[in-house]
């Protein structure tokens, strides 16, 4: 068995994070890994599209039931899912209560301790949106995940998200030695998306793993609750994921500390792509349409 | 002026230079401003009771203690449970979060009162909703709620429920105040959310005032009147704030003020009901002993019922007697002439205590170190038994305190504001005291340097200390660990000067 590699995935809200991760990984099986995935969102659906079904039984869940953490059984929490893979999902509080963060801490500390980890190839990590505080910053540090692979879009938000994200792993490169793997543009079709994703990820000394074309033929395998590969296997989209799955399995060891810019350079690069107007432009079409209004 | 102490500012000023050597030259700089000498104050009038005006305003105060050096300041949740809220009896506090806070803050004021403990009142007791680790994740209202049913079911002789929130509690956001208006609905009964987590400001001081705040709004404001309503307010009603019943101090304050004909209808919060706290908006005026922890809700009873408030001081003869005519002022003739009677009464009380002591004590220096306003409101008492303070300081005081400091110290004392662990320790041994009057953490270190010393926050687990009855035992207690013949038995009898070994 090869050494165990961990990686995570990042990345603005709502980019398609699990559904990019789950494909991915479905695809890495058919290159022999063994998988383990631990979903990191207190809305457990990390784990959703490889199980069929949307888990029932999460580790903080049902910690609080028996009493404690220490009163759980791995087997109890680690369910096997499409091809094999091994699933396990945190869960947490539910929206606007307790500590979400202090439940990700909880969760993976009992895996690592149980031997969650033994015996697989891969260890994956599904992170919800933001890094909001230090829990959720937990497969950052202290030498979990090697390589964090960002998911992000053409949207200004979104590259401002993996801007941030890169500012956690650089603040953790250091002292755990994390590094950032690459960015995943799933594409959104917004202007000269390709461009501006290959331009972002070279102002963070990164690269651009792979550029994620848009294709129905995903959500139609997600109303099923399936991935692409699974639904479709011989579609163009699965190819993708294949494609994409290799390249991060051939990625091992070539992480990056990233290079975050300040808010003000991200502008600038947005300016350069002519997808956004300078203040000076901005405040001069207003005047414009000031004075237009004026005069009618 | 000639200089009160043989030592003089000037060597006080160079024994601060001293002690500040040990620092970092940013620490330094930013110890430099808590640490001074009292300065005469020429155009300052002179205090009626003492013929005092010094200056001791110039301290920088109420900031955070420098990371690194040892501070004895308690935290928010310290100063609203522990001094505020702790001692109203008739309610249960829940220390709100994970166990330790309430464990190790356990009955540690000596608070004193009447009733039947897990009956009608609960001040000794210790409530907690022992958070853990699913509390956190999941969040804790729905424990709190279960427990405040709990407690119904348990004491319903409870005439109401206060959470004071540890730490978590703010850093999980939970909703207490829902959990209080939903419990306040479901048994009728008064719960107070107190948002005291520890980390809030630099020391217990921001809990003093939260916890001030939320009788205000929980109390006052949401209130229904409680028993206020009942109430028919006489003519001589007066409130005590800020008296924690320590030893029993409020039992001996109260006595004078009842000789002197004047009803004290609420004494906060030593000793206290929640009934005594409803009521004190009828009150004529409040009495404020401990000016740091209670002023805020004396000012707010002043805005919003137009009560009058005062600041007193019951420690020590001078000041027992200047306090008990500067409050009978605010009232009529009678009251003046029962405020004489009473002074002149207990006057050969104090003839007697100064004739036994006062020889015994005459000239002796002390050092204090404590919170509130004792490191001010003490120093007349010493004064009277012929003792002289030499140094003294507040563990949270605000620049208001050190203001009011000008009227109790004579110029040359050294004051010291938020003192390190450090600092006192040189401090003494550069001065070497008759007596230190300072904690717990203190009192063990003093004495291995061979120095007497009392505990100035649980009076050692004596007092009362306040009133003309606390003034005899405090003179008592003062003789006790100055003149205790143990001082002179400290050195190991081969190391005995020769002088003495050879008698």
């Amino acid at each position: 068995m090869s050494e165990l590699r961990q990686i995570a995935f990042y990345g603005k809200g709502g980019i398609g994070k699990s559904t990019t991760s789950q494909n991915t990984l479905a695809a890495l099986v058919e290159l022999g890994q063994k998988i383990l995935i631990v979903g990191c969102d207190p809305k457990a659906d990390s784990t959703r599209l490889i199980l069929n079904s949307k888990a029932q039984d999460t580790v903080l869940h049902l910690a609080a039931e028996m009493g404690s953490v220490e009163d759980l059984e791995l087997e109890d929490v680690l369910k096997i899912g499409y091809k094999d893979i091994k699933c396990v999902e945190s869960g947490g509080p539910e929206p606007g209560v307790g500590c979400a963060g202090r439940g990700v801490i909880t969760s993976i500390n009992f895996l690592e301790e149980n031997g969650a980890y033994d015996d697989v190839d891969y260890v994956s990590y599904d992170v919800l949106g933001d890094v909001v505080c230090g829990g959720f910053a937990m497969p950052i540090r202290e030498n979990k995940a090697q390589e964090i692979y960002i998911v992000m879009s053409g949207e200004m938000m979104a590259l401002y998200a993996a801007n941030n994200i890169s500012k956690g792993i650089l603040k953790y490169a250091n002292s755990g030695g994390v590094r950032l793997g690459g960015l995943i543009c799933n594409e959104r079709q917004t202007d000269k998306e390709l461009e501006l994703a290959e331009a972002m990820a070279e102002k963070l000394g990164s690269k651009l793993i792979h550029f994620v074309p848009r294709d129905n033929i995903v959500q139609h395998a997600e109303l099923r609750r399936q991935t692409v590969l699974q639904y479709a296997p011989d579609s163009q989209q699965a190819d993708e994921y294949r494609e994409l799955a290799r390249k991060i399995h051939e990625n091992s060891g070539k992480g990056v500390i990233p290079t975050p810019v300040t808010m003000d350079e991200l502008e600038e690069m947005l300016m350069e792509f002519g997808i956004m107007q300078s203040e000076e432009e901005r405040e001069a079409m207003i005047a414009k349409s000031d004075a237009e209004m004026a005069a009618s | 002026m000639a200089k009160d102490h043989a030592s003089g500012p000037e060597d006080y000023e160079s024994l601060i230079e001293q002690v500040l050597e040990a620092y970092p030259a940013k620490a330094k700089k930013k110890r430099t401003k808590h640490l001074q000498v009292s300065q005469p104050d020429p155009e300052g009038d002179p205090d009626p009771a003492t013929g005092i005006a010094s200056k001791c305003d110039t301290t920088k105060s109420n900031i955070k203690s420098i990371p690194g050096v040892m501070t004895v300041r308690g935290c928010a949740y310290a100063g609203s449970k522990g001094v505020v809220w702790g001692p109203v009896k008739d309610m249960v506090h829940i220390s709100h979060g994970p166990v330790g806070c309430g464990q190790y803050s356990w009955s540690q004021r000596r608070n004193y009162y009447i009733g039947k403990t897990g009956v009608d009142s609960f001040v000794t007791m210790q409530f907690t909703t022992d958070f853990q680790e699913k509390d956190i994740v999941f969040g804790g209202d729905k424990k709190l709620g279960k427990m405040i049913d709990e407690l119904e079911e348990l004491f319903p002789l409870s005439k109401g429920t206060t959470i004071q929130s540890e730490c978590p509690i703010g850093l999980i956001g939970d909703d207490i105040e829902a959990v209080a208006r939903q419990k306040n609905k479901e048994h009728n009964k008064t719960m107070v959310p107190v948002r005291c987590e520890g980390f809030r400001g630099v020391s217990q001081s921001l809990g003093h005032h939260i916890a001030n705040d939320a009788v205000r709004d929980w109390v006052y404001e949401k209130g229904d009147g409680g028993a206020a309503k009942e109430y028919e307010p006489g003519e001589y009603d007066v409130n005590v704030i800020g008296d924690y019943n320590i030893g029993g101090d409020a039992w001996a304050s109260r006595i004078l003020l009842e000789e002197m004909g004047l009803n004290v209808v609420g004494n906060w919060s030593g000793d206290a009901t929640l009934a005594e706290m409803e009521r004190a908006p009828k009150a004529k005026l409040n009495l404020i002993h401990c000016y740091r922890s209670m002023n805020y809700i004396c000012r707010y009873m002043e805005e919003k019922y137009g009560i009058g408030w005062m600041e007193y001081n019951f420690f020590g003869p001078t000041q027992i007697a200047a306090s008990l005519r500067a409050i009978a002022e605010k009232f009529d003739d009678k009251i003046k002439e029962n405020a004489e009677k009473v002074i002149a009464k207990y006057q050969p009380l104090v003839d007697a205590v100064n004739a036994k002591y006062g020889p015994r004590l005459e000239g002796k220096s002390v050092m204090l170190y404590v919170g509130g306003l004792r490191p001010r409101h003490v120093v007349t008492a010493y004064d009277d038994l012929g003792m002289k303070v030499v140094g003294t300081g507040y563990e949270f005081g605000h620049g208001d305190d050190y203001k009011r400091t000008g009227h109790y110290v004579k110029d040359g004392t050294l004051i010291y504001d938020d003192v390190t662990g450090y600092e006192l320790e040189k401090f003494i041994e550069g001065i070497r005291p008759d007596l230190v009057g300072s904690g717990i953490k203190e009192k063990y270190p003093v004495q291995k340097m061979g120095i007497p010393f009392r505990q100035m926050h649980s009076w050692d687990y004596s007092g009362p200390y306040h009133g003309y009855d606390g003034y005899a035992i405090f003179a008592r207690d003062m003789d006790l660990a100055i003149n205790n013949p143990v001082w002179g038995m400290y050195d190991a009898p081969w190391k005995k000067p020769e002088a003495i070994a050879a008698e």
